[in-house]
């Protein structure tokens, strides 16, 4: 599943990060690498972008690059 | 000769409060990721020969935004005597994992580990010895924010500059990133000292990809070969490609010192007490209606409620010292073209602009708390969808907001966008968000012409900026600005209770700014104002100023005004005052119109305006180019001159059609 099907207090372990280029590397700088567990927590008032949970911070992506994410495990928080 | 130390960190880590603790300045601090954007320096409390040098917030040394770019190149290209590293600690993982990379750079460095006030009252802990034996560099627990910890930071610093070495570990790796690592290191190592990299870093950077790192060091074909079939077989062995690998083995590392160091059972209060926040504040439908409420709000304490009593009281103290200075200057025996320079000139040009004061202090104190408080990140979150319409992305919603108060600052908070085309985009359109300086001008239009409506007047000028501001959005998306919108990736820090001080100096600042303003831009403009339309060219004085040098300049430029509904000498040259600031409109005019009293004055612009044109003149305020301050700004953002100019015409190119639709419209309707 990716990071933007998961829906609002839904979490997951994150297996792959996609993308390419500045955004990827940024994505990894902030803590989405493999293994990580991550969870949304809820979605912008007009659909995107959304708001994850990780590392203990509040992170928020959009959804076309959330989709870029693979989770597993998904389960609710 | 001084030492330089470097302060690095994530952003919104508390960089600038440690900075302004330890040199006891007054840099600007706000609960946003990304407040500083340029590099600031000053000399320690007591240790004048230890400079230190504020950053903006990083969060590798991959750089991803311009001022993320200063960062990186000040830490590589100044040789800093040591770092201090600030991590705030209730966020510890992400913030290690620039550690770990400047650790790589063998530069003397102290971890300071921030808002240990935060983690304490949650009844969580860490424990620094550990945590300072596993990355063998100094920790010390500090809270920057409540002034705890301070000296014993000081004295680490002190020690570290007096006895400097590396850090003493630098390898986090194992397994088959190590192996990589360290046979590149073996190859490398020539060119990495001829170019001036730490071996250890430039390495590290080769394995993951680096252009910049690649170019810089002039690596021969056989060496690239090596490289790439090194990175092929790591990549092979571990199954992810060379960037994901290296941000894994970090966070691996940090995660198991973590494990062991850091003790948490809960999330701090203020990250409990931020998610209960947001469901108010972020809620899919009350978010917008909540974000607007505020805004109206905002203006409706700054302009009427608190504002509107306090500039009246104002005015009428400056109307007494006006009253009490004419009293002495006339008994005095004074010639009466100096009363004529102090009491039509000084007085009532820069009184007329100074009774603005309070409403502008205002006006600030309440943008101050909506960035220290921490909304101004969600409001970015909220408004991201509906900022990609026009091509931009969430964040460049906060320049803009921030252009309420004065473009300037804002135009330099472009600054944390992350792509060219955005942050050129957002400079073209921040000026058209009304700043304060305008206010005045407003006040003085709609005391005349709409006494009843001014409040309504007021705000259909503001949304009249926002509006245009979105068509030139789309216009500029479809035309120069081509391309794709940028990723918006941003942290939501916890809410916190503004820092009163803070705020207050904050004010502080922004009166004197505009005081000083008063007293030098706007004083010099109305004495040369008086000057010029109190004499001809043959330096006689006049006793009407349509005669004068001023009346014959202006009215060469009145013309082009007629379409706009406004001929009047006087109009036009408020017009081009007002570039040196807004608000010598106001003053220009107040002391063209030679009127004593706001009576006299109203009768004096409806001579000047009839009610629409004094709409289309008040629209054309609102969009054309910026004063030369905030003229000087774009220019130094966009980095030509030629582009700033290009930007002041298209904005003064629009202030012109959108002022010619009005008047016209208006007269089919009203005229
Ligand atoms: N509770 C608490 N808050 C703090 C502490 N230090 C700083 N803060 C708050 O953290 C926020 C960010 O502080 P800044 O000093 O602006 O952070 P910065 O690292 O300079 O941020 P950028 O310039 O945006 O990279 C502000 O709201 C501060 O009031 C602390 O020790 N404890
Ligand atoms: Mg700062």
């Amino acid at each position: 599943m990716t990071l933007d099907q998961v829906k609002p207090g839904y979490g997951g372990i994150i297996t792959a990060v996609g993308g390419e280029g500045a955004l990827r590397h940024r994505l990894l700088d902030m803590g989405l690498t493999p293994k990580t567990h991550v969870m949304v927590r809820k979605v912008a008032p007009m659909g995107d972008p959304i708001e994850l949970y990780l590392r203990s911070y509040v992170l928020t992506i959009r959804r076309e690059d959330a989709a870029k994410i693979q989770l597993k495990e998904v389960s609710p928080v | 000769m001084s030492d330089l130390l470097a302060l690095a960190g994530n952003q919104n880590c508390g960089k600038t409060t440690l900075f302004n603790c330890l040199t006891g300045s007054n840099q600007h601090v706000g609960n946003f990721p990304g407040v500083t954007v340029e590099k600031k320096e000053g000399p320690i409390k007591g240790h004048k020969d230890m400079i230190l040098v504020d950053l903006p917030g990083i969060y590798s040394l991959s750089p991803y935004t311009s001022e993320e770019v200063v960062t990186r190149d000040f830490i590589l290209k100044e040789h800093p005597k040591a770092v201090i590293n600030i991590v705030d600690a209730t966020n510890i993982e992400r913030n290690l994992y620039l550690s770990l990379q400047l650790m790589e750079l063998g530069i003397p460095m102290v971890i300071a580990l921030n808002m240990m006030d935060e983690v304490r009252a949650s009844g969580n802990s860490i424990d620094v010895e550990l945590l300072s034996a596993h990355l063998g560099v100094p920790v010390i627990p500090i809270s920057a924010g409540k002034n705890e910890g301070i000296s014993d930071l000081l004295d680490a610093v002190t020690e570290t500059v007096r006895h400097p070495k590396p850090p003493a570990r630098m390898d986090f790796c194992r397994g088959e990133v190590h192996k990589a690592i360290h046979s590149i290191a073996h190859i490398i190592e020539d060119q990495a000292k001829t170019s001036g990299y730490p071996l250890r870093f430039a390495a590290t950077k080769l394995v993951e990809g680096d252009e910049l790192m690649i170019k810089a060091l002039h690596l021969t074909s056989d060496q690239k070969h090596i490289l790439n079939h090194m990175v092929e077989n790591m990549e092979k062995a571990l199954d992810m490609d060379r960037e994901a690998a290296l941000a894994d083995m970090r966070y691996t590392f940090i995660e198991e010192i973590c494990r062991d160091c850091v003790v948490k059972h809960r999330e701090t209060r203020e990250q409990v007490r931020s998610e209960k926040i947001d469901r108010l504040l972020t809620h899919k439908y009350l978010g917008i209606p909540i974000f607007l409420g505020i805004m109206l709000l905002i203006f409706w304490l700054t302009f009427s409620v608190l504002g509107a009593p306090l500039q009246d009281l104002l005015d009428n103290w400056i109307g007494v010292g006006t009253d009490w200075l004419e009293g002495v200057l006339v008994s005095a025996g004074t010639s009466e073209w100096v009363r004529s320079l102090l009491i039509d000139g000084v007085c009532a040009g820069v009184g007329s602009v100074l009774s603005f004061l309070p409403i502008i202090v205002l006006l600030f104190f309440f943008l101050s708390l909506l960035e220290d408080s921490g909304y101004m990140a969600r409001v970015a979150f909220v408004m991201d969808k509906m900022l990609r319409k026009i091509g931009l992305s969430g964040r460049s919603f906060v320049p803009m907001l921030i252009g309420f108060g004065c473009s300037v600052p804002a135009i330099m908070a472009t600054r944390t966008l992350s792509s060219d085309r955005d942050r050129k985009m957002t400079i073209v359109l921040t000026p058209f968000m009304s700043c304060s300086a305008k206010l005045p001008i407003y006040g003085m239009i709609t005391m005349a012409f709409f006494p009843k409506q001014g409040g309504i007047v007021m705000f259909a000028l503001y949304v009249l900026g926002m509006v245009v501001a979105i068509l030139s959005g789309l216009l500029l998306k479809s035309t120069i600005f081509k391309g794709n919108p940028v990723p918006f990736v941003m942290e939501l820090p916890s809410y916190r209770m503004p820092a009163l001080r803070g705020v207050l100096m904050l004010m502080w600042e922004k009166a004197k700014d505009f005081i000083r303003k008063a007293f030098t831009i706007i004083f010099v403009a109305a004495i040369v104002i008086w000057f010029l339309q109190s004499f001809d060219w043959s330096l006689n004085w006049v006793e009407d100023s349509t005669d004068s040098i001023l009346a014959s300049i202006g009215s060469v430029i009145a013309p082009l005004f007629i379409p706009l509904g406004f001929d009047d000498w006087r109009a036009s040259t408020a017009l081009i005052t007002g570039l040196t600031a807004k608000e010598s409109v106001v003053s220009t005019l107040t002391v063209l119109t030679g009127a004593a009293s706001d009576a006299q004055l109203s009768a004096v612009l409806h001579t000047i305006f009839t009610p629409v044109s004094s709409i289309s003149f008040l629209a054309f305020t609102v969009l054309y180019m910026p004063c030369v301050a905030a003229f000087a700004a774009t220019k130094r953002e966009l980095g030509s001159l030629r582009a700033a100019v290009a930007t002041a015409a298209y904005q003064t190119s629009v202030a012109y059609i959108a002022a010619f639709v009005i008047f016209q419209f208006g007269q089919l309707f009203f005229g």
